[in-house]
C-alpha cells in the first residue's frame, strides 16, 4: 500500500488496471447474470425468486466492502498519514452507498413474494439501512470538509465510528432471530446445493471488479482536480 | 403470485445503479483529466 503512496506511480498502476476491471467485470457480471437467470433451475422453496440472489448477495458484500474500505483508509490516513488514503475514502464511500441501495431494494423486491412484505424492521434489514445512511453522511460530511480546505480528518474519525455498524450487520442474523434467514454461505461451507449457488462466484467476482473500477475512476478524477486547483493556486499567486 | 416481474424488477434496479455508477465515474474523471492536461498544455 506504501508503494503507491506517491500519485505518479498510483496513476501508472491505476490507468491500465480501471481498464482490466472495467473488462473482466463487465464479462464476468454479464456470465453470472445470464447464468443466473436462464441456466440455473428454481429453487423447491423461493421457487424463481432465488435467482435475485445472484445480484443481491454481492451488492451487500460490496456495500460492506466498501465501509471496511473507508475504515482501513481513515487508520491509513490516521495514523500513517498516507497521501491517497483521504482520496480513497471519499471514491470508495459513493460505490459503497450505490450498492448498499441495491441490496436494499433488491431485498425489499425478494420479500414481497417469499415474505408477503416489502419491509420489516428487522436487525439486518435495520442495521444494513444504517449503513446506507452512514454512506451519505461520509459523503457530505467529506465533501463539506474538502470545500472548507480541511485534511479529511473529521470524515476519517467518523469512518472509523461508523465500522462499529459492521459487526452488527454480520451478527444481526445471530443476535436477534427475526425474519432475515440466517447464514447461508459461511467459511466452513454453504447450505445451498451446488446446482443453485455455481453463478454467485461470477457475479461477486464481477460486481467486484466493477466495485473496484468505480473507485480508481474516482481516485484518478479527485487527483486529476487537485492538479488542476494547485495549478490555478500557483497561477493566482504569480 | 407471478414472481417474474419481482426478478426482472430486481435485476433492472441493479444494472440501472451500477451502471449510472460507472457513467458518473468515467464522466467526471474524463473531464478531470482532460482540464488537467489543458491547464498543463497552456
Amino acid at each position: 500500500m506504501h508503494a503507491l503512496a506517491n500519485p505518479a506511480r498510483f496513476l501508472r498502476f491505476a490507468r491500465p488496471a480501471t481498464t482490466w476491471l472495467l473488462l473482466v467485470g463487465a464479462a464476468l457480471a454479464i456470465a453470472g447474470m445470464v447464468a443466473g437467470l436462464v441456466l440455473t433451475p428454481p429453487d423447491y422453496l423461493q421457487g424463481e425468486t432465488v435467482r435475485i440472489l445472484y445480484i443481491h448477495v454481492p451488492s451487500a458484500w460490496l456495500g460492506m466492502a466498501g465501509w471496511t474500505g473507508i475504515a482501513v483508509a481513515s487508520v491509513s490516513q490516521l495514523v500513517w498519514r498516507h497521501p491517497l488514503a483521504a482520496i480513497g475514502g471519499r471514491a470508495a464511500a459513493p460505490a459503497g452507498a450505490i450498492f448498499a441501495a441495491i441490496c436494499l431494494i433488491t431485498g425489499s423486491i425478494w420479500g414481497r413474494p417469499t415474505w408477503g412484505t416489502w419491509w420489516e424492521w428487522d436487525g439486518r434489514l435495520t442495521s444494513m439501512l444504517v449503513l446506507f445512511f452512514l454512506y451519505l453522511g461520509y459523503i457530505a460530511l467529506a465533501s463539506a470538509e474538502r470545500e472548507r480546505g480541511g485534511d479529511g480528518r473529521i470524515a476519517a474519525l467518523f469512518g472509523l465510528a461508523g465500522a462499529i455498524n459492521l459487526p452488527i450487520i454480520h451478527y444481526s442474523v445471530l443476535w436477534w432471530r427475526t425474519l432475515h434467514q440466517g447464514e447461508s454461505i459461511g467459511l466452513s461451507g454453504s447450505s445451498i446445493d451446488n446446482s443453485i449457488l455455481w453463478p454467485l462466484p461470477l457475479t461477486m467476482v464481477g460486481f467486484t471488479c466493477l466495485f473496484g473500477a468505480a473507485v480508481l475512476m474516482r481516485m484518478r478524477a479527485e487527483l486529476a482536480e487537485s492538479k488542476v486547483q494547485a495549478r490555478m493556486r500557483r497561477m493566482g499567486s504569480l | 403470485m407471478n414472481p417474474w416481474p419481482f426478478v426482472v424488477a430486481a435485476y433492472g434496479v441493479a444494472i440501472a445503479l451500477t451502471g449510472a455508477l460507472l457513467l458518473w465515474a468515467m464522466l467526471s474523471m474524463r473531464r478531470a483529466e482532460a482540464a488537467a492536461d489543458a491547464l498543463k498544455r497552456k
